[in-house]
């Protein structure tokens, strides 16, 4: 099916640019580190649909079944560190926006602009 | 002939545990204020997931597989409710008051 | 058939993901982006990648879940409209899309078997890991030993962004009250709902007992120290919402905290220097018992041990800077 062989990938595609737009086009900071989290799960979801094989389980070797297929556990360990060093940037911007709202009393992007253009 | 009876009793019990999870989203979409949907959700939680899980269970038979799936069965069925408690309890605390049907008085 | 049902969530994804982008409610964007991650641990498991299927679903539809609650309770709820620009954007990301998707064209299709990716250095793994290293789970033995040296590095990632978080939101703030601890009230958490507060004290250590299970049988099936971390550290974000703040810090004080995010890499980075001591090169886990394959298997127990630590710890500090932020 050569339709379906390549859906994973379109389907990365859309949710790619979808949080690429949220980061480009939307004036909250909140709502822009929620579309780079987005971004971020949409290329975890190129590189895991890249280690798929036919007829394949998971990497866990079984004792006593030859001749079983694994799927390629390479991929896997790279996104497996990947998650955890998105959620600690994440994190981190996090408290970056916190401490822009106390101090600047606002989290949209335009008004922000407003109060350092008028300082 | 066991195997059979297992097969299509375990069939029957994923179909309807289905159509009470379709049932329930249904509900959740179609009802129109907010304790009421959060009733038919709360049907996912509990007839859904027994009538599944249970399902499930039988074709696995007796193995390390089905004491699993008794203990997922535990554990969701403990914070399903749970969960539902505390959304109407959150939502009745911060103001929303459930509608109450007006009763005509008859004078 | 399970085509139908892949094709099925993904499109799914498609649509969570466009819900998520056009709402203006800042709450449920961040419901939604908890179902988001929960979806895609699905499709991640449909996959054959049931390790980061675990740690998706750990860290994704859980922890950043209460971290995006925490800020968006010192911040704003709601998000204003931006007045101009919108089309160009969306020309640019229309544009993007067309092109990305072209690009795909090339690629081979899913589950090839003769793709480039599965030639060179996926068969040497599943092939030489039961002789050198003698686990089951091969991306655990990828993670810890044949790979370690970057799995040293996202420690040191975690670590220093639990010391940002704690340099930017440890700041004293101008106006509020003297730091003495305020008596335990009936308000604080949830200690006036009855009914969470007895399920969640009943699930609390059955939720900690999973995080070590899944930490110490990371070697025979999926699992390892990054999800162990996190679930254990869920298991104390439930027991903080539960009991209210002041008791959770008093129960797991700071300083525990502190010292397991500074025991964890010094771990992992003693691991390595002794076998720099006993006569390998730095990280190299054979010279660390009698044979080999034993040494292995001690090195990878030891700084999965570490690395279930650093994260524990790092996501509680996280978890607590924000919580204890008073809003001004």
């Amino acid at each position: 099916m050569e339709l379906f062989g390549l859906y994973n990938y379109w389907v990365f595609a859309i949710i790619l640019m979808t949080g690429f737009y949220a980061v480009i086009a939307k004036g909250n900071l909140i709502k822009k580190l929620i579309g780079l989290s987005i971004f971020q799960s949409a290329v975890f979801l190129l590189y895991i649909s890249m280690d798929k094989v036919d007829g394949g389980t998971a990497p866990i070797i079984q004792k006593g079944v030859i001749d079983q297929v694994y799927s390629n556990p390479l991929p896997q360990v790279l996104i497996l560190t990947a998650i955890v060093v998105g959620i600690s940037t994440t994190a981190l911007g996090l408290a970056i926006v916190v401490r822009i709202k106390e101090s600047y009393g606002t989290i949209e992007e335009h008004e922000i602009q407003e109060l350092e253009r008028n300082s | 002939m066991m195997e059979i009876v297992v097969d299509v009793l375990s069939w029957t019990l994923l179909a309807t545990g289905g159509a009470f999870v379709f049932i329930g989203g249904l509900g959740a979409l179609r009802l129109p204020n907010f304790y009421t949907r959060m009733h038919a959700a709360s049907l996912t939680d509990t007839m859904g997931t027994i009538l599944i899980l249970v399902g499930i269970m039988l074709q696995g038979g007796l193995s390390l597989a089905t004491v699993k799936l008794v203990a997922i069965l535990g554990f969701l069925l403990l914070t399903g409710p749970t969960a539902s408690y505390a959304l109407a309890n959150a939502a009745l605390l911060s103001g929303l008051k459930p509608e109450v049907p007006q009763l005509k008085r008859r004078d | 058939m399970v085509i139908l049902f892949a094709v099925f969530l993904l499109t799914l994804l498609v649509f969570t993901a466009v819900a998520i982008i056009r709402t203006t409610n800042l709450f449920v964007a961040v419901m939604l982006s908890g179902i988001f991650s929960l979806l895609m641990a699905a499709n991640f498991f449909i996959l054959d990648a049931a390790d980061v299927a675990l740690t998706e679903a750990a860290v994704g539809a859980g922890i950043t879940t209460v971290l995006f609650l925490g800020a968006l309770a010192l911040t704003v709820e709601r998000e204003q409209t931006v007045p101009d620009g919108r089309w160009v954007s969306i020309s640019v990301v229309v544009l993007t899309t067309l092109v990305l998707i072209y690009a795909t064209f090339d690629k081979p299709r899913l589950g090839d078997p003769d793709a480039p990716v599965h030639q060179h250095v996926a068969p040497w793994y599943l092939g030489q890991t039961p002789e050198l290293i003698d686990i089951p789970n091969v991306v655990t033995a990828v993670l810890a030993s044949f790979r370690g040296y970057d799995t040293l590095g996202e420690v040191f990632v975690v670590f220093t962004a639990c010391i940002g978080v704690l340099f930017v939101l440890g700041a004293r703030q101008e106006n509020s009250q003297s730091l003495a601890t305020p008596p335990i009230s009936n308000t604080h958490g949830l200690r006036h709902h009855l009914i969470p507060r007895v399920v969640g004290r009943l699930l609390i250590p059955f939720i900690v007992l999973f995080g070590l299970y899944v930490q110490f049988h990371g070697e025979y099936g999926p699992g390892g120290g990054f999800q162990a971390g996190a679930i254990i550290a869920t298991a104390m974000i439930l027991s903080a919402l539960l009991e209210g703040e002041a008791q959770a810090l008093r129960a797991v004080p700071r300083s525990t905290l502190l010292g397991l995010i500074v025991v964890g890499p010094l771990l992992y980075g003693a691991v390595g220097l002794a076998g720099i001591i006993l006569g390998g090169n730095f990280l190299d886990y054979s010279v660390l018992a009698q044979s080999s394959v034993s040494g292995q298997q001690l090195g990878i127990l030891l700084i999965e041990a570490g690395v279930g630590m650093t994260v524990c710890g790092a996501l509680l500090l996280i978890f607590h800077a924000f919580a204890s932020r008073e809003k001004l």
